[in-house]
């Protein structure tokens, strides 16, 4: 299990999502402070290939031994791949959540509501003020 | 660190009976055949009949006793030792119980027999829903749920029934304090309703502010324990149900706590139209490693017409006296096959013969002094690392956090649990109720001995003391019992559900 | 001071003591005054357990069970022999009285029970996946109703009327709390009317139940209704008698999801109706939504062999109100039952058990059906339960017959009025040609009696 760690590069929502924008599609994931919570995760319930998923909504179920968490998509969007490894070996998303351990990827509806997400400082303020 | 070694039974691999099976091997010798032998290709057509025989074991009667011998001694039970699972009631099975289920006239008796050639088990049924029906004070009974959750969804069905004949269609939602059972939420959706949850006060009982403030006309129900999953009897307990009264709900009780007040105080006279009994707490039915239970329901007189079907009547100078009445059209109807679990009302009516009215009130009683003497030794050996989570009398069972303990010594909840398997024991409920951060949930029933009470808060203190030294013993824990740590990870991840075929 | 408690004047004093409180009064402070029971509980006081001995035994003794008449009962339990080892092994406190296997490196045996037990019903059903037991029969396949909802979101459920009376009014009870409609299609000449099936399934079928054999102990051709769901994307579930799955097309086979049913036929007693325990198998599929406790193998900290409860994320404790089902206690003990029969029976019983109880029938309903007053009601393929019309009052006729020490069946009109000529008679390994012999006598005996046009009273 890798240490705490929340890159620059990605952009965040409150309810412990990442989003990785590259073009007009983004990729979705859970945070590190999310699948710590959550333990070993046991199963990923996915959305389907084509669906579309509205923002801050659940888009999908993750699972650890005890416990069931919703996925909530920190933008809206179409879904255009499901990370099938994920499906496959679920211990990927606490092995590597910001790489090999991402969701799902989608083409980005309204590119706007990007800006109402959080930075990783500012995400890292917000898990300060949860812990305290 | 010095462990113990394997125990025998740790040094064998199990293996199931199937892979015992060897063929050409049977137990079974099937009686004479005395009727013509007709080729089964003459009586059943081939489409329907079957290509192979199921992969059954092939094993003769000594194996297939030692094999679940064997298994069975890879299992915690009752009789071997301290229980204090919160919320099970794990008291005494009498032995007594088990000899009257199996008598012939019990055990063999057919439940479409005639109803005039059962009136032993239909008198026996009746007095056990007199009996209920009195010790919470609401007069109309049905046996016939299975287990609290089936009388639970019996319940909320009944409030359902309730509303509808009314013509009220508004109510759709069910009241649940955020300390319910799991089996509350679940059933409400069961029964096509929406789950509201009411907050807890800083007491630990309903915060009656929240209540008031949900409490409206589409609420159809509030689903309650008292005393509640902390273990702890709610003060305001005629406010709260004049609460749900007064909005039109109806309010139900879940008896899983019934424990706590046998003879002290009644539901029905809290002000509560519903209740279920958990026949295999209380009311000492043997669990069974997951069942069987029962979990018959008493009623208010306002619900009563819409009680399942059958019901067990006295027809005074009626022939038969006692009898099944199918004719209630106000019925919710059926909510499984035949009368309910009888083999279990045997036991639970032969408890109530043996203790009477005197003998159940002095079992709460009891239940309740045991709990607070554990409490009490409880906060002498480990009043700092596991603080009661609300610093009050209890009922029959009380709530620690393991909070403290985390922090200061690091080990878990599961951890002491897990360390007080090797010191014999069964760990109390642990991470349950979840508001409670880190909860040890401990119910030590009044069947157990004050010397019982002392060891065990002592095993506590020794654990505490030990991982103050060194954690490490107790995160591995255990290390005596049958098998070690499971991985429930990967149990999950790719389920193995069946011995796969060979 | 009762038998089930030990606490002595002293240990009381002590522990008030110890609690800072003077009296057990003290403790119950907190129950307002208005709500103390201010008298003892209006019910007899205590006795010893002799006399509590004697009074049950007298209540029992006033029963008429399978061991005082020759017992032609079914309708869905069944007089079957239970072997002795079950009661040895079912009487040790081991498997007896531990709770549900929450620690399960203490409960390693009752694990691994539930996972031999969900293998036998796999075997049996033809579906992967089997839970470790539901509360009875009835309610079982009840509860397929409620994964058909989950599954497909459909609103309307399908079930014959050769599906067991208990289990569609149990059907009927549930689906209107979670919002669903049950259309029941009728019967022609003993079997389902695959025609009518056909019309009543569509597009907001949830899913479609038929038994086998149905009620009346007929023999279905279930895989034509399972096809005719599967057109439609509806679920199939099939209520089965694991007694005649030896001889019979398994669920699995015959295209059905789901396979569920009663299982007291499986080393459990009579017990007037309870407890015994309902079995559930289905597809790979539905894993995820099946209902109950699942037992998973999986191996312990040192790499040795062990079992858990697994999946658990569906259940009530974790998923609350998007459970798969409300259900804790299952019958654990009944289906340890179940498993240990199925083993005594084992591969090649179970086959002929199924293929004895085929002859009997057979042999059974010719012999009846040749006496004058009684016909059949049908004439389909049989296994170990067939119906016959009576000539005569079928509630007399069953009055007449159990005065002479047989009970002849169950009254279909208890549940069909369309059939209230119906008699129902259930063939187990334990009923003998002679007993079946003696049947037939005292129903020719009866009727012949009974159906004379001045004989008058009939019971239900």
């Amino acid at each position: 299990m890798p240490d705490a760690s929340y890159p620059e590069n990605l952009r965040y929502h409150h309810e412990h999502d990442w989003v990785r924008v590259e073009g007009d599609e983004a990729v979705f994931g859970i945070t590190w402070y999310a699948q710590d919570a959550l333990g070993e995760v046991v199963y990923f319930d996915p959305p389907e290939v084509g669906s579309s998923i509205t923002k801050d909504t659940a888009y999908g179920e993750l699972e650890s031994v005890k416990a069931v968490s919703d996925i909530h998509a920190p933008t809206s969007g179409t879904v255009v791949t499901v990370n099938q490894q994920v499906v496959d070996q679920p211990e990927v998303v606490n092995e590597d959540p910001y790489g090999a351990g991402w969701l799902i990827r989608v083409s980005l509806g309204d590119p706007s509501e990007l800006d109402g997400l959080l930075d990783a400082a500012a995400y890292r303020a917000y898990l300060a003020g949860i812990s305290s | 660190m010095t462990l113990p070694a394997d125990t025998p039974q740790q040094r064998e691999r199990a293996t199931t009976i199937f892979e015992k099976s060897v063929p050409g091997r049977r137990a079974f010798v099937p009686p004479g055949l005395d009727v013509p032998e007709i080729p089964m290709s003459d009586l059943i057509p081939d489409r329907a009949r079957r290509a192979s025989p199921p992969g059954l074991p092939e094993i003769a009667e000594p194996e297939i006793v030692r094999h679940y011998n064997r298994m069975s001694r890879r299992n915690f039970d009752l009789d071997a030792g301290f229980y204090p699972l919160g919320s099970c009631t794990m008291k005494h099975n009498p032995k007594l119980h088990e000899r009257l289920a199996g008598l012939p006239g019990n055990a063999r008796l057919h439940p479409a027999q005639r109803p005039a050639a059962a009136q032993g088990a239909l008198k026996l049924m009746w007095h056990l829903q007199e009996a209920l029906g009195e010790i919470v004070g609401l007069r109309a009974v049905s046996l016939q749920p299975s287990a609290g959750s089936h009388g639970e969804l019996a319940g909320v069905l009944l409030a359902r029934a309730y509303h509808e004949d009314r013509g009220d269609a508004r109510r759709t939602r069910v009241l649940t304090p955020d300390t319910a059972h799991g089996t509350n939420p679940a059933t409400v959706s069961m029964a096509g309703y929406e789950v509201v949850k009411v907050g807890t006060s800083g007491d630990g009982g309903v915060d009656i502010e929240d209540l008031r403030s949900k409490a409206d006309d589409t609420i159809a129900c509030l689903m309650l324990t008292n005393p509640n999953t902390l273990g702890l009897f709610d003060r305001n307990i005629e406010e709260i149900t004049r609460i749900a009264r007064d909005c039109g709900a109806v309010a139900y009780y879940d008896g899983a706590n019934l424990n706590a007040i046998m003879g002290i105080s009644r539901p029905g006279d809290m002000g509560f139209d519903v209740v279920h009994f958990n026949l295999h707490k209380s009311f000492t039915q043997p669990h069974g490693g997951g069942g069987p239970g029962a979990g018959p329901i008493a009623v208010s007189e306002r619900v009563a017409p819409y009680l399942p079907v059958p019901t067990v009547v006295r027809r005074e100078g009626g022939d038969p006296q006692f009898d099944l009445d199918f004719d209630r059209p106000k019925s919710i109807g059926r909510l499984r096959g035949f009368h309910g679990n009888y083999g279990v009302f045997v036991r639970s009516y032969a408890y109530i013969c043996s203790l009477g009215a005197e003998g159940l009130r002095e079992a709460s009683e009891i239940a309740v002094l045991n709990a607070n003497y554990l409490l009490a030794r409880l906060k002498e050996v480990a009043g700092d690392a596991l603080p009661v989570a609300f610093d009050r009398i209890c009922g029959h069972e009380f709530v620690l956090s393991g909070a403290p303990m985390k922090r200061d010594l690091g080990i878990r909840t599961l951890d002491l649990a897990k360390r007080l398997l090797d010191h014999g024991y069964h760990p109390p409920t642990v991470y349950f109720p979840l508001l409670v951060e880190e909860a040890l949930l401990i119910e030590p029933t009044e069947t157990e001995t004050r010397e019982t009470l002392d060891a065990f808060a002592e095993a506590v203190g020794a654990i505490l003391a030990e991982a103050a030294e060194d954690p490490a013993i107790a995160l591995h824990a255990p290390y005596t019992t049958p098998v070690r740590r499971l991985d429930e990870a990967t149990a999950a991840r790719r389920p193995v559900v069946r011995q796969p075929p060979t | 001071m009762s038998a089930y408690t030990s606490l002595t004047d002293a240990d009381r004093s002590a522990m008030l003591a110890a609690i800072g409180v003077d009296s057990i009064d003290d403790l119950f402070e907190v129950v307002p005054e208005a709500l103390r029971l201010d008298r003892a509980l209006n019910l007899p006081g205590g006795l010893s357990e002799q006399d509590v001995e004697a009074h049950l035994r007298a209540m029992a003794s006033r029963n008429t069970s399978a061991d005082d008449e020759i017992c032609f009962l079914g309708a869905g339990m069944y007089d079957h022999y239970v072997p002795a080892l079950i009661d040895s092994i079912l009487a040790r406190s081991e498997f007896l009285t531990p709770y549900t296997p929450y620690q399960p490196e203490v409960s390693q045996g009752g694990l691994q029970l539930m996972f031999e037990y969900q293998t036998a019903i796999s075997e049996l059903t033809g579906l992967p996946v089997s839970n470790a037991s539901l509360y009875e029969g009835p309610s079982a396949l009840a509860s397929a109703g409620y994964l058909a909802k989950l599954a497909n979101g459909r609103s309307r459920l399908v079930i014959s009327r050769a599906v067991h009376p208990h289990a569609r009014e149990t059907l009927v009870t549930v689906a209107r709390g979670y919002g669903m409609e049950v259309t029941e299609v009728p019967l022609r000449e003993g079997l389902t009317d695959l025609d009518v099936l056909a019309e009543a399934v569509d597009v907001d079928t949830a899913a479609v139940f038929v038994q086998q054999p149905n009620f009346l102990g007929a023999i279905e051709d279930i895989a034509a209704a399972a096809e005719l769901a599967r057109a439609e994307g509806a679920l199939s579930v099939c209520a089965c008698d694991p007694m005649t799955l030896g001889v019979l097309r398994p669920p699995g086979a015959a295209g059905f999801d789901i396979a569920t049913g009663e299982g007291q036929a499986l080393g459990n007693r009579l017990d007037f109706g309870g407890p015994s325990f309902g079995f559930f198998a289905a597809t790979e599929e539905h894993l995820r939504r099946m209902p109950g406790r699942i037992a998973g193998e999986t191996t312990d900290a040192d790499g040795r062999r062990g079992w858990v409860l697994t999946l658990q994320t569906r259940e009530q404790h974790i998923r609350r109100e998007r459970a798969t089902h409300n259900i804790c206690t299952a019958q654990v003990l009944n289906a340890l039952a179940g498993v240990i029969y199925l083993s005594w029976l084992g591969r090649r019983g179970i086959v002929e058990v199924g293929e004895l109880m085929a002859r009997r029938s057979d042999y059974a309903r010719r012999a009846l059906s040749e006496l004058d007053g009684v016909s059949t009601l049908h004439d389909q393929p049989v296994v170990r339960e067939f119906a016959v019309r009576l000539d005569a009052p079928v509630g007399a006729v069953i009055e007449h017959c159990a005065e002479r020490g047989v009970n002849v069946g169950y009254p279909l009109g208890t549940d069909y009025p369309e059939y209230g000529d119906g008699l129902l008679v259930a063939i187990t390994e334990r009923r003998s040609r002679a007993d079946i012999d003696r049947l037939v006598e005292v129903v020719g005996h009866a009727v012949s009696e009974l159906s004379r046009p001045a004989q008058a009273g009939v019971a239900r």
